[in-house]
């Protein structure tokens, strides 16, 4: 099975002035773990986000500040992107269409009816700000596509119609297979420039295939990028496999798989395909994931009547045991800056959340709500704890560390399994449906997003059903 | 796995030919005990555990302790083993749906120990016996409801 690695796709960057101007002012290659530099300040409009009344439909800036309680989607024009004919034309629509989709769904802006628009022509150098500014437009989003096939250059702007000025340009230049990254990097810059925080949107999901009746389920490894596109299965469902997690940096994955009737876990490196067992353990391993800083993977190992927590390191191979509880303690998951680590257990007597340090010591219950809880996921920001519920129904909700501030964001029959994405701000799980007879009719699971504040619930497409879904880091 | 499956399919259609029993007498064959196979089924197969013996006990909900009646087919294991000393066993703890997948990987486990426990307590040798948890992703009845989550929580032993 060929494997595209998306680190290895040679994307260029380069930075616009004002149409007209024409002055390339830095260039660079995006990579894995490379933050999107800011621009040369002569490059742009200096329009800093600006936090106070929330946006009205109309007459102002298109920037403000995400960390407002909900605000009003921004409402934004993207017109196709221009093209030299052709193909180039094509690929112009398609881009507006993935960076359209992206901004839409999640939640924050409101992109326009292109039956709306007046009249894209520019005014000379500049865009017509007067014609979009008519039909309600804060932001708009311009752009130019020229040639193809091994050599694509795409550039675009960003404009604040209100006071006319250009917040972004960025010109990028690729492969045209790599079109879609193209416009989810243009969506997360537009995101970012916006709201003033990262987007998310030039991510992946790791999840879990299921397919065929429910008692002899085929499940299947898979990957797509966030909005369900470039859909892959990594595995070909001979074994059983679960709980996949992204490497934070690497083309990488950690995975359970029931291989040779084993029920162990696995690195998988997504590049070469090479699949390795993680650590000599005795009895089942799960629940992996990986450090923050990627050295290691924690993980359960099940032994006797309870499972103890365990960090693998990846390099010696070497395990140290966390807990010895005799309990059940699984779902382990450090905090972002890897100095604590929160998990589930039942050595309360029933399933309940807590935390420890990374040495193991220093163990305290946080969960106090009404129910048990499980498979806690602590957020990039470090604030919130994401949470599965258990009662007479599930549910998915977020705690502070503390276990304060405890908030239910969905809840179904079953919802389990959150995960955020790299910035914090979205979550996405997976839902199941009960069964309606005997047969297993109606029974089936879909993956889900939802916003933090608990708004904007959305099912992922996805080809078969699917769960246990696992957030990438942001690309570029 | 394949092989395991039938097995389990196996017991699925015997269960479902007893659906009057409830479940935590079901796998025993009607209440027959360890009495000699009168189904014709090959003795120390498979089908000889099912039919003559009992292939699995239930559990309450959230637990792994045995009941009187999961160790009576138990005992009754124990004792099949005992006369077919050739023969080894896997087995699969299970749970209902109404848990998260992770800790019921952990928890099927725990089940799968108990019953090995029990039945090495009764004489049968560790080494004939191999566990294995499938957490909620096996379950024996297909429906949601109370009937079904106490079928699904199990755990199965079959000849390997």
């Amino acid at each position: 099975m060929t494997l595209v690695s998306k680190e290895s796709v040679g994307i260029s960057e380069e930075s616009l002035g004002l149409p007209g101007a024409g002055v390339v002012h830095r260039r660079r290659l995006l990579g894995a773990g490379a933050a999107l530099l800011a621009l040369p300040a002569g490059a742009r409009a200096q329009t800093p986000p600006v936090s106070g009344q929330p946006a009205a439909a109309s007459g102002q800036s298109a920037v403000i500040d995400v960390n407002r309680a909900r605000t009003e989607p921004i409402p934004i024009a993207i017109p196709d992107f221009t093209g030299g004919g052709g193909d180039s034309d094509r690929l112009g629509r398609d881009l507006v269409g993935v960076i359209t989709n992206d901004l839409r769904n999640c939640g924050l802006f409101r992109p326009l009816d292109p039956a709306s628009f007046i009249n894209t022509g520019a005014a000379g150098d500049l865009p017509n700000f007067q014609n979009w500014g008519a039909i309600g437009a804060q932001a708009l989003v311009t752009g130019r596509v020229e040639g193809g096939g091994s050599s694509v250059r795409v550039e675009f702007r960003l404009w604040d119609v209100l006071p006319q000025q250009q917040i972004q340009g960025t010109a990028y230049t690729t492969t045209s297979g790599n079109w879609r990254r193209i416009g989810h990097i243009i969506a997360d810059v537009i995101y970012e420039r916006l709201l003033g925080e990262k987007g998310y949107f030039d991510t992946r999901i790791v999840y879990i295939s299921g397919t065929g009746p429910r008692d002899r389920r085929t499940r299947r490894l898979a990957i797509m990028d966030q909005d369900g596109e470039n859909n892959r299965f990594l595995t070909d469902g001979s074994w059983m496999v679960l709980t996949p997690r992204f490497h934070p940096t690497r083309d990488e994955i950690a995975f359970m798989s029931y291989a040779n009737n084993r029920p162990r876990v696995y690195t998988f490196d997504l590049g070469s395909g090479r699949q390795q067992v993680l650590g000599d353990f005795e009895g089942m391993t799960l629940s992996p994931r990986f450090s923050p800083d990627g050295s290691a993977v924690i993980l359960s190992e099940t032994r006797g009547g309870g499972a103890d927590i365990y960090v693998v390191e990846l390099g010696s191979r070497s395990a140290r045991r966390l807990t010895n509880s005799g309990a059940i303690d699984v779902s382990p998951c450090y905090s972002p800056d890897g100095s604590q680590i929160v998990f589930n257990s039942d050595r309360g007597g029933d399933q309940q959340l807590y935390i420890m340090g990374a040495d193991g010591g220093g163990v305290r219950r946080i969960s106090y709500g009404n129910g048990q809880y499980g498979t806690p996921v602590w957020s990039p920001r470090g604030d919130l704890i994401a949470f599965t519920r258990l009662g007479g129904s599930f549910a998915i909700g977020v705690m502070h560390p503390d276990g304060s501030g405890e908030r239910i964001l969905s809840e179904s029959f079953d919802v389990e399994g959150p995960t955020f994405a790299p910035n914090g701000r979205v979550l996405m799980f997976w839902r199941t449906s009960p069964a309606t007879n005997s047969r297993g009719a109606g029974y089936g699971s879909r993956l889900v997003s939802i916003d933090i504040t608990g708004f904007n619930e959305r099912v992922v497409q996805t080809p078969t059903d699917a769960s246990d879904p696992a957030w990438s880091p942001l690309a570029s | 796995m394949n092989f395991k499956l039938l097995g389990a399919i196996a017991a699925f259609a015997l269960l479902a030919a007893c659906a009057s029993t409830p479940p935590t007498t079901a796998g025993a064959a009607g209440g027959s005990g360890a009495t000699a196979g009168t189904s014709g089924a090959m003795p120390g197969s498979e089908e000889d555990l099912v039919a003559n013996v009992g292939d699995r006990v239930f559990y309450a909900f959230n637990q792994s302790n045995l009941s009187g009646d999961a160790r009576a087919t138990l005992d009754r294991q124990a004792n099949w083993l005992g006369r077919y000393p050739q023969v080894s066993v896997q087995v699969a703890g299970n749970c209902d749906d109404r848990g998260t997948e992770e800790y019921n990987l952990a928890l099927g486990q725990r089940r799968a120990n108990a019953a090995r426990d029990y039945l090495v307590a009764r004489g049968a040798s560790s080494s004939r016996i191999s566990t294995i948890s499938y957490g909620k992703d096996r379950p024996t009845a297909l429906g949601d409801n109370e009937d079904a989550w106490a079928q699904n929580r199990n755990a199965i032993t079959s000849v390997r």
